[in-house]
C-alpha cells in the first residue's frame, strides 16, 4: 500500500494476485465514474427543475392560483313578486344564517351538540337536521338555522375553528310578508334537491343559502326570478380557512314579477275565511285581472323555506282541511244553485219569456220520480226573476226540460265553466259541463231527462272549480269574454263581448240584485257601503245523499258545500267574486265572506272592523292560530313526531293532495237539492232544518251515495 | 487563506466547504423562516443553531486521528446494531413502528447513524482485507453480512428509504473497493428481476401505493399523489425568479405537505424560483466535488474508501430527496441535507462532513497520520 503514487503500470497478467496499487488505480477510475454519475444526476435534476419552472410554469402557476383562490358563489337575490300596486308578496330580507356542509363535517353529533347549544335549537329541529344530514349527498348544504340575530351568529362564528363544515354567512332569504295568505298563490322556495342538481349541474345549486322555487309561481318563474350569482374570491388554506378577501362581484338580482293581485285584499280574504276550509276568488270585471285568489287553510311559505320540519309536516298532513291543496284550481265542487243565473240566461237566449211562470208546489214529477224543490212548501207562481232570487228549483226543472241540455251546456261553456285557463300552475282541475254527447262518450249511456234536471241546479255530473265560478260571475256581470289573468299587463287587449243581449243581462242582474237587496236568499249579504249594491247568487251543494245526512249538521265532511257568486256594484259591475266553502253546511257559510271581501274593496275600514271582531272569537289571526297549533303539536309530540319527508316525497304528497277529485262514476240523483238558508223576508217563517228532511219520495230512487 | 496573520488553526480549516455550506444553511434558515410565516421559531433559528453546534462537532471529529476511526469502526457498528434491535423491540412493545430511542434530551434515530456507520465499518473491512483476496468470496461474504444485518433491521421497522440509503452506501464502497465489475452488472440485472417480485411480496401496502402513485400521481390526487402533485405545483409555479420571499402560497396555505422537512426544496423553489434551485444544486455540487477530491487525495485505502463513502451518503440524500420533490422518485421520507429542518439528518450529514474534514487533515499532514 506504500506505492501510492507509483502508477500507472501496464496491466498485470490475470492470474497474478491483485496488488494494492492496482486497487488504488481501480479506486481512482471508479471514483471518476462515480463523480460522473453524480454530475449526471445533477444535470438531470437541473434539467427537471428547468422543465418544471420554465417550460411548465404557466400550467403550474394556474394550478397554484386555483389552489390559492377560492371562488365562493353568492346566491343572487331573488326577484320580488309584487302586487298590482307594487306592494311585495314575496321579498328578500337580509339575514344571518348557518349551514352545514356534510362532506366537511368531522363529528356530526358533536357539531350538532355545540350548535344546538349556541343557537338554542329545539329537539325536533335537531332531529330534522340529523335526518337531512343522513340523506344529504356530498356538498349539498343542510340549513341549520336562518334569520339569526347577531349575537347567535357571532357566537357560532367565533367557534368556527372547532366546527369544521359549519358555514355561517350573511345573505338574503325569501320573505313573504303575508305568510300563509300567499302560500298557494306564490308557492315557496327551498334548498335544491339532489335531483335538481343532477338536472342542472350548476354549482350555484349547492351553494349554502341558495334556494330554488319549489311550488307555485316561485317554481314556474324560477328562471326569471333567480338572477345571476355574485362571487367572492378569497384566499383560503387547504383546510378551508379563509386568509383574506380578494374581491367581490355583486350579484344581479332576479327580475320582479308583478301580479294583478291586490295584496291587501288577498290577505283580507285569507283572514276572513277564518276557521273554514275554502277559497275566495275576486276578479276585475273590466279586465279579468285576478285581485285575490285565496285557498285556506294554507301553509306558511316562510317556514317552508328552511325545509319542512317534522312537526309542521305532521300538523299539515293530519289536517282534514287539506292545507296543502290549492282549492282554487284543484278543488272541484258541484256548483249548486250558483248556476241558476247562467241557466236562466240560456233560457232567455232560447227565447223564453222572462215572465213565463210555473207554479211551484214544492216538487215536480219527472218521469216516475218526484224532484223536490228545496222549499217543500213551494214558492207558488214563479217567474224567472223569482226563480233566481228565491232559487226555486221547480222553475228550472220545468223550463230546462223545454229548452234542453245542449243549450244550457253551451251557455255554461260560454260563461267559462268546464274551460281551461292558462294559469302558471301545474295540475289544475277543470271539472265537467255534462251534455248528452259527453255522457254517451263517458258512460256509453243515453242522456236521461233527470240528468238535465240535476244539471240545472248544479248537481249531478256538473263539477266546477272556484276559479271557473269567478269567471262565470265576471262574465255574467260584464257580458265580456273575460279570461282570468294573474300577471299584470297594462297593455292587454280588451276582452271581446260574449254577444249576449244587454237586456237579457239586465234581467239577470236585477234578479241577482234581488237575491241580496230584495226578497232573495241572501239578505244578510247586503254590503254596508252607501250607494254600492251587490248582486249575487247562493249555492248549496250536496256532498252525501240524504240517506246519510241532511247536510246541515253532523259530521263535518258530510255537510253541504256552500257557494256564493257575486259582483258589485250591480248596475255597473267592477268586481266579481266567487266563494266556495267546503262543508260549510250551505251557502250561509259562503256569502258573509263574500260580503266582507267585497266591502273591503269599497270601504277598507269597515271591513277590517268586522274582521277584527271575528278574529277575536277565532283566537287570533291566521298567523297566531297557526303558531298556537304548532306549539300545541310541538308540546305534544316534540322530537317524537315521525320524520318529515324529504323534498321529493313532500312534493309527491302535495301532488297527491292535489289530484283532481274523481268524477262521480254515477250521477248524484238525489232529487231534493239542499236548501239555501231562507233568510229573505218573504220566505215563510221556517228554519232550515226541516227543509231537507228526507222524504220517501227523495229516498225512493235508489240513490247511490255520491262521491264527495 | 494562507496569509501569515491568520491563526494557523483558522487557516487550516477547509473553507472551501465550510463557506458554501454556511451559505446553504443560512439560505435554508431563510426558507424555514418564511415557511413559519415570517418567524424564527420554531424552525429557522433552531436550524442555524444546530448547524453551528454540529459544525463545531465536525471540527472536533476532524481532529480525530485515523487510528481512532479504525479502532472505533467495529465497536460502533456493533453498538448501532444493538440499538437497532432495541428500537425494534421497543416498537414491538409499544405497538406500531418506532424508529427512535428517547434519550431524554433528544430523539436518537439509530438507523440514521447507521448510514455513516456502515461506510466506516466497510472501509475498515476492505482496508484490512489483503489486496490479493479482493477477487475471492472472502471479500464479499463478510461485507454482505455486515450490510445485511442493519439493512434488514431498518427495513423491518419498516423504513424503506433509510434501508435503501444504507445499502446504497455499502454497495458504492464495495464498488470502489475494487470488487469485480461483473458482480455489479449481474447484481443490477438481478435487482431488475427481483424488484418487481419484491414489489408485490415484500413491500407494505402503503409503500406499494406510494410507488404506484409515483408512476401516476394524478390517479390519487387527494391521497398519496397529493404530495407529489402539490410539490410539482409549488416548484413549477415559482418560475424563473420565484414568487418572492414570504410569498409562497403553496406552503403558506398548507397545500404543500411537510413544507419544512421533506418538501423544503419545493418551499424554497416556490419563493426563489429556478435561480434558488440552481444555487442549492451548485452548493451541493461544490460540497460533493470537494468530498471526492478529498477521497482521491486521501493517504491510504481506509481513508479513501471512508471519504468516498461519506460523499456517497450525502449524495444519496440529496439525489433521492430532489428526485422525490420533482416527481422523479416515489415519496420516501428522506430530508434534504442542510436545508430541511431536523436534528438527526443534520447530525448525520455533519458527521459525514466532519469525517471528510478529518480525511482532508490526514492527507495534508502525512507524517503524522500515516503508519
Amino acid at each position: 500500500m506504500r506505492q501510492k503514487w507509483s502508477w500507472p503500470w501496464s496491466k498485470p497478467a490475470k492470474p497474478l494476485p491483485v496488488t494494492g496499487a492496482q486497487l488504488t488505480h481501480s479506486f481512482e477510475r471508479r471514483t471518476f465514474v462515480l463523480g460522473m454519475a453524480q454530475a449526471g444526476v445533477g444535470m438531470l435534476l437541473a434539467g427537471r427543475l428547468t422543465w418544471l419552472a420554465v417550460a411548465e410554469n404557466a400550467k403550474y402557476r394556474a394550478a397554484s392560483e386555483s389552489n390559492r383562490v377560492n371562488l365562493t358563489l353568492i346566491p343572487p337575490r331573488r326577484g320580488w313578486v309584487i302586487d298590482r300596486t307594487g306592494a311585495s308578496l314575496a321579498a328578500n330580507r337580509a339575514d344571518f344564517r348557518v349551514d352545514l356542509v356534510p362532506d366537511r363535517v368531522v363529528d356530526a353529533d358533536a357539531t350538532l351538540r355545540t350548535l344546538s347549544q349556541l343557537l338554542g335549537l329545539t329537539a325536533d329541529r335537531v332531529s330534522d337536521i340529523k335526518d337531512k344530514l343522513e340523506k344529504a349527498r356530498g356538498f349539498q348544504p343542510v340549513e341549520v338555522a336562518s334569520n339569526l340575530d347577531w349575537d347567535k351568529f357571532a357566537a357560532v362564528s367565533v367557534r368556527l375553528p372547532e366546527l369544521p363544515g359549519v358555514i355561517p354567512q350573511r345573505g338574503f332569504s325569501r320573505y313573504y310578508p303575508t305568510g300563509a295568505a300567499v302560500g298557494h298563490l306564490v308557492g315557496y322556495v327551498g334548498p335544491a334537491s339532489a335531483e335538481d342538481y343532477e338536472k342542472e349541474r350548476n354549482p350555484l345549486l349547492i351553494t349554502p343559502g341558495f334556494k330554488i322555487g319549489k311550488d307555485g309561481l316561485e317554481k314556474h318563474f324560477e328562471e326569471r326570478l333567480r338572477g345571476i350569482p355574485g362571487a367572492r374570491r378569497v384566499e383560503a388554506t387547504a383546510g378551508g380557512r379563509v386568509v383574506r378577501d380578494l374581491g367581490t362581484r355583486e350579484d344581479v338580482p332576479g327580475s320582479p314579477i308583478q301580479l294583478t293581485i291586490d295584496a291587501g285584499l288577498q290577505d283580507y280574504a285569507a283572514r276572513r275565511i277564518g276557521l273554514e276550509s275554502g277559497s275566495v276568488v275576486v276578479m276585475d270585471c273590466a279586465t279579468g285581472d285576478l285581485l285575490a285568489m285565496v285557498s285556506m287553510p294554507s301553509f306558511d311559505p316562510n317556514s317552508f323555506a328552511d325545509g319542512i320540519g317534522r312537526i309542521e309536516w305532521k300538523m299539515l298532513s293530519e289536517d282534514d282541511h287539506v292545507p296543502l291543496r290549492n282549492k282554487v284550481l284543484r278543488g272541484l265542487y258541484p256548483p249548486g244553485s250558483t248556476v241558476k243565473p247562467m241557466v236562466a240566461l240560456a233560457f232567455l237566449e232560447a227565447g223564453l219569456d222572462p215572465e213565463a211562470s210555473v207554479g211551484c208546489a214544492g216538487g215536480l214529477r219527472v218521469g216516475n220520480r218526484v224532484f223536490h224543490c228545496w222549499n217543500h212548501r213551494g214558492h207558488g207562481t214563479t217567474n224567472m226573476s223569482k226563480g233566481i232570487y228565491q232559487s226555486c228549483d221547480v222553475y228550472f226543472y220545468h223550463f230546462a226540460q223545454q229548452i234542453g241540455m245542449d243549450r244550457i251546456a253551451a251557455m255554461a261553456r260560454r260563461l267559462g265553466l268546464g274551460q281551461e285557463y292558462p294559469m302558471p300552475y301545474p295540475g289544475q282541475s277543470y271539472g265537467t259541463v255534462p251534455d248528452p254527447q259527453w255522457k254517451q262518450r263517458k258512460y256509453q249511456k243515453p242522456w236521461a231527462i233527470y240528468d238535465t234536471v240535476n244539471a240545472t241546479i248544479g248537481q249531478g255530473y256538473m263539477l266546477v272549480n272556484p276559479l271557473q265560478q269567478a269567471v262565470m260571475a265576471s262574465r255574467l256581470a260584464s257580458g265580456l269574454q273575460l279570461t282570468p289573468r294573474l300577471l299584470m299587463d297594462r297593455h292587454a287587449p280588451r276582452a271581446p263581448s260574449l254577444g249576449i243581449k244587454q237586456e237579457h243581462l239586465d234581467i239577470i242582474h236585477a234578479a241577482m240584485n234581488e237575491v241580496v237587496n230584495g226578497r232573495g236568499t241572501a239578505g244578510k249579504a247586503r254590503i254596508p257601503v252607501e250607494g254600492v249594491q251587490m248582486a249575487g247568487k247562493t249555492g248549496t251543494a250536496q256532498v252525501v245523499g240524504l240517506n246519510i245526512g241532511n247536510g246541515k249538521g253532523g259530521l263535518w265532511k258530510h255537510r253541504d258545500h256552500g257557494h256564493f257568486i257575486c259582483f258589485a256594484p250591480f248596475d255597473k259591475p267592477r268586481y266579481a267574486c266567487a266563494v266556495a266553502i267546503e262543508h260549510g253546511g250551505g251557502s250561509g257559510a259562503a256569502y258573509p265572506i263574500a260580503r266582507d271581501v267585497m266591502t273591503y274593496l269599497f270601504d277598507r275600514a269597515k271591513a277590517m272592523e268586522v274582521l277584527e271582531g271575528y278574529e277575536a272569537e277565532w283566537g287570533g289571526d291566521v298567523q297566531q292560530r297557526m303558531a298556537a297549533k304548532y306549539n300545541a303539536y310541538a308540546a305534544k309530540f316534540g322530537a317524537t313526531a315521525p320524520k318529515a319527508p324529504d323534498e321529493e316525497q313532500a312534493a309527491e304528497a302535495v301532488a297527491a293532495d292535489n289530484t283532481p277529485v274523481a268524477e262521480p262514476t254515477a250521477a248524484q240523483t238525489d232529487a231534493a237539492p239542499p236548501a239555501p238558508e231562507p233568510e229573505a223576508p218573504p220566505a215563510p217563517a221556517e228554519t232550515a232544518a226541516p227543509a231537507a228532511a228526507p222524504t220517501p219520495a227523495a229516498a225512493a230512487p235508489a240513490a247511490p251515495a255520491p262521491g264527495a | 487563506m494562507q496569509r501569515a496573520y491568520i491563526p494557523a488553526f483558522i487557516a487550516r480549516q477547509p473553507w472551501g466547504v465550510i463557506l458554501p455550506l454556511s451559505a446553504l444553511v443560512t439560505f435554508g434558515g431563510a426558507v424555514l423562516y418564511s415557511a413559519a410565516g415570517g418567524h424564527l421559531m420554531p424552525w429557522a433559528l433552531l436550524h442555524v443553531v444546530r448547524f453551528v453546534v454540529f459544525l463545531g462537532m465536525a471540527m472536533v471529529v476532524a481532529r480525530i486521528p485515523a487510528a481512532w476511526f479504525k479502532n472505533a469502526a467495529l465497536p460502533s457498528y456493533a453498538l448501532l446494531c444493538v440499538l437497532l434491535v432495541l428500537v425494534e423491540l421497543l416498537g414491538r412493545v409499544s405497538g406500531g413502528s418506532q424508529r427512535w430511542l428517547n434519550l431524554g434530551f433528544m430523539q436518537l434515530q439509530p438507523s440514521e447513524l447507521m448510514k455513516p456507520g456502515i461506510v466506516l465499518v466497510l472501509a475498515w473491512f476492505y482496508s484490512v482485507l489483503p489486496p490479493s483476496e479482493i477477487r475471492t468470496w472472502r471479500a464479499i461474504a463478510p461485507a454482505v453480512v455486515l450490510l445485511g444485518l442493519p439493512a434488514g433491521l431498518v427495513m423491518l421497522q419498516p423504513d424503506l428509504g433509510t434501508g435503501l440509503a444504507i445499502s446504497f452506501g455499502a454497495v458504492v464502497i464495495m464498488f470502489l473497493a475494487g470488487l469485480p465489475l461483473w458482480l455489479f452488472i449481474s447484481g443490477g440485472a438481478a435487482v431488475a428481476v427481483a424488484a418487481p417480485l419484491a414489489f408485490f411480496t415484500l413491500l407494505h401496502d402503503y409503500q406499494r401505493k406510494r410507488v404506484l402513485v409515483f408512476l401516476d400521481p394524478e390517479s390519487d390526487p387527494l391521497g398519496s399523489g397529493y404530495h407529489i402533485t402539490q410539490s410539482k405545483i409549488a416548484i413549477g409555479s415559482g418560475g424563473l425568479l420565484g414568487k418572492g420571499f414570504g410569498q409562497g402560497s403553496q406552503s403558506h396555505l398548507d397545500y404543500l405537505p411537510e413544507a419544512h422537512t421533506d418538501f423544503v426544496f419545493a418551499t424554497m423553489a416556490e419563493e426563489w424560483g429556478m435561480i434558488g434551485g440552481f444555487f442549492v444544486l451548485c452548493v451541493f455540487a461544490l460540497v460533493l466535488r470537494w468530498g471526492l477530491k478529498v477521497a482521491l487525495n486521501a493517504p491510504d485505502r481506509f481513508s479513501r474508501l471512508l471519504a468516498a463513502g461519506m460523499v456517497t451518503t450525502i449524495f444519496f440524500y440529496v439525489c433521492i430527496n430532489l428526485m422525490m420533490v420533482m416527481g422523479l422518485a416515489p415519496v420516501v421520507g428522506i430530508p434534504l441535507p442542510f436545508v430541511s429542518h431536523g436534528g438527526s439528518s443534520m447530525m448525520t450529514n455533519m458527521l459525514c462532513i466532519g469525517t471528510l474534514m478529518a480525511v482532508d487533515r490526514w492527507s495534508r499532514a502525512p507524517g503524522r497520520t500515516l503508519r
